[in-house]
């Protein structure tokens, strides 16, 4: 009972460090399966391989950023990977007709912020609920892209464009640096503005942020816009690193983005997760997937893993859960 | 307990039109534009066509009347057809096949009801993890290869005709009566009205909430399995990706049928003339030569729109 007593008048700084325990637990998670796969396999830890690790988990992060916020909410978007196929092919189709990437580059975020606007307008004006509305915009979105495509790939894009994707800096992938900035954005959105913390509101309590005076539709409609977006930026990093698009490469997103998600702390039922520990997910999910490819287990495998991966992760969250309470 | 489930029972008069009018839209329509439609041939075609899907729908029915949802179904049709195949090709034996379907599907079944009864996680995060091992099962066990050669036994049922009427309606229509028996019918019918409707007064009368939970998500994968059997007679094959995305489809027929997705009423004959009606769109799209492509959006908005309508009569 007095343990109940403490919690409860304990001032709000015991929440911020239990966060920064649960992402240092989830660090060394990481670092412990570094060190296991570093033991296992001779090539793991060579430059070659770490810098390809960081740059497959930036794909995933970026895809899974934008849908942390949509967790925050208690909402789900399932339509992320469908989201980057659909991006990928239509920004393609414009850098081949026009020759210039940034056009294709805007048509891509463009497009993806177009589908999670139309998300977000399924789940405030017409209240479905957003695991249904995203997984119906899932199929949607695959018709469209298939309907597209109708099996063409296409290939074989401008050199500067390329580079977005596959280019180096300084030694470093240029997407592990569009990581970092975007890891920045989104942590100080998140926690240092009040359309963040409006945001962790709204998961946490969506009748309290409603009284309190909130616009929850305008909020979500913000949060499902912004990973529709982050899903485009994705489809220009896959453009521009495999050089091709076809319309079957989104399917094999969504899955490990929302296991990124979960793995990184963020609570499915709202309210509780950082931008920060998604970036943890993501990382860890990359290990465990690099690590099974350089121990040449098949690629069949993964989707097992990931299914895997993702129940444990929710019910490790609810375990925790239910002790804090 | 008599009194809840009168409470619960769906008005049918009130229901009636919404999925009718959708299908008598989709006839008129098809029958105009798209040459060959009312066929007898075309019809029949369509009816043994939505017999898979009525396997589906029909417990999908149930689940998302527990305030539920399986998106694992159909990676589980993939994984049960193909151990069908790959059972019935080693023993040359149809039952040892569905055998081993009923029992994969069951266990995917169980394991769903136990994530989201007993460790209490949402319904479509715990059926999306088990979609992707279902889906990572299927190309373990096939290798990502079609299983071919599959005894005659499997293939005919699907050609099949009993008194004149094909197999696999006769199978639809028995799981349909079998269903209609067991959820208006019988006291666990009534137990699944109070499993989405009033959690509490099952508890109050003393029975397991999450027992019952775990039996409807084991219906639903136990007809996941009788459902891969139709399917690899249907393709001559066990293939690892054969029913990807027909969850989908059962979710359609279900909020086509009118099924609320937030009040724990179901409506099985609703669900019937859903699954009847996304047979109709997808048939008359091929026949208007629209590529499945087109089909798979236009059931995605189908969906979509049948929610919204749902949404308006619950605020109405």
């Amino acid at each position: 009972m007095s343990d109940i007593t403490k919690d409860a008048i304990a001032p709000p700084r015991s929440f911020l460090s239990q966060d920064a325990m649960q992402a240092f637990y989830r660090l060394l998670a990481a670092l412990l399966i570094c060190a296991v796969l570093a033991v296992l396999s001779d090539s793991f830890l060579s430059l070659g391989n770490i810098l390809n690790v960081l740059r497959q988990a930036s794909l995933t992060f970026f895809i899974a950023s934008g849908l942390t916020l949509v967790v925050l909410t208690a909402g789900l978007d399932l339509s992320v990977g469908a989201n980057v196929a659909l991006s990928a092919c239509i920004a393609g189709t414009v850098i081949h007709k026009t020759g210039s990437p940034a056009l294709g580059v805007l048509t891509g975020l463009a497009c993806g912020g177009i589908v999670g606007l139309l998300n977000g307008v399924m789940v405030t004006a017409l209240r479905i609920p957003s695991f249904i509305a995203t997984y119906g915009m899932l199929w949607v979105l695959n018709g469209l892209t298939y309907w597209y495509m109708a099996g063409e790939t296409l290939h074989g894009f401008p050199a500067g464009f390329r580079q977005i994707g596959s280019g180096y800096l300084f030694g470093l992938p240029i997407p592990v640096y569009l990581l970092l900035v975007f890891l920045g954005i989104g942590t100080l959105f998140a926690q240092r503005t009040i359309w963040g913390q409006e945001i962790y509101a709204i998961g946490a309590n969506p009748v309290a942020a409603r009284l309190s005076g909130i616009p929850v539709a305008r909020r979500l409609l913000l949060v499902y816009a912004v990973s529709g977006t982050m899903a485009g930026l994705a489809s220009i990093i896959f453009l521009s690193r495999l050089n091709s698009a076809e319309a079957d490469i989104g399917e094999s997103l969504t899955l490990p983005a929302i296991a990124a998600v979960l793995i990184g702390g963020t609570s499915l039922f709202g309210g509780v997760g950082t931008v920060f520990g998604t970036f943890i997910g993501a990382l860890i999910l990359t290990l465990v997937l690099n690590g099974m490819n350089l121990l040449s287990v098949s690629a069949n495998w993964q989707p097992l893993v990931t299914g895997i991966i993702v129940i444990l992760a929710v019910w490790l969250d609810m375990k925790t859960r239910r002790r804090a309470q | 307990m008599r009194e809840a489930a009168v409470v619960s029972q769906p008005n049918p008069l009130q229901r009636i039109p919404g999925v009718a009018i959708v299908l008598v839209l989709l006839v008129t329509l098809f029958s105009t534009i798209a040459p060959g439609f009312l066929s007898v041939a075309n019809l029949s075609n369509v009816l043994v066509q939505s017999t898979i899907l009525t396997m589906l729908a029909l417990p999908m029915t149930l689940i998302i009347m527990t305030e539920g949802l399986d998106l694992s179904m159909g990676a589980v049709l993939t994984l049960t057809s193909l151990c069908v195949a790959i059972v019935s090709l080693a023993t040359q034996s149809m039952l040892l096949g569905l055998g081993a379907g009923l029992l994969v599907g069951m266990a995917f079944g169980i394991a769903n009801g136990w994530l989201v009864a007993i460790l209490g996680i949402p319904p479509f995060v715990a059926t999306l993890g088990t979609l992707g091992m279902a889906q990572g099962l299927s190309l373990i066990v096939s290798d990502g290869q079609s299983v071919v050669g599959i005894p005659h036994s499997v293939r005919d049922i699907y050609s099949a005709t009993l008194l004149g009427v094909p197999v696999p309606i006769v199978m639809a229509l028995v799981t349909y009566a079998a269903f209609h028996g067991l959820l208006y019918h019988t006291r666990f019918g009534t137990y699944i009205f109070a499993l989405g409707g009033n959690r509490e007064a099952l508890r109050y009368a003393g029975l397991s909430p999450n027992r019952l939970l775990i039996a409807v998500y084991a219906i639903g994968g136990a007809m996941a399995g009788i459902a891969g059997l139709l399917m690899t007679a249907r393709m001559n094959s066990g293939h690892p990706t054969a029913g990807l995305g027909l969850e989908f489809d059962a979710i359609a027929a279900v909020a086509v049928g009118g099924t609320s997705f937030e009040r724990g009423n179901g409506w099985l004959l609703g669900t019937l003339l859903g699954v009847i009606s996304v047979g109709v769109l997808r048939n008359g799209l091929n026949l208007i030569s629209l590529p499945s492509s087109v089909q798979v959006a236009s059931v995605g908005v189908l969906v979509i729109v049948a929610l919204f309508l749902d949404g308006l009569r619950s605020r109405a």
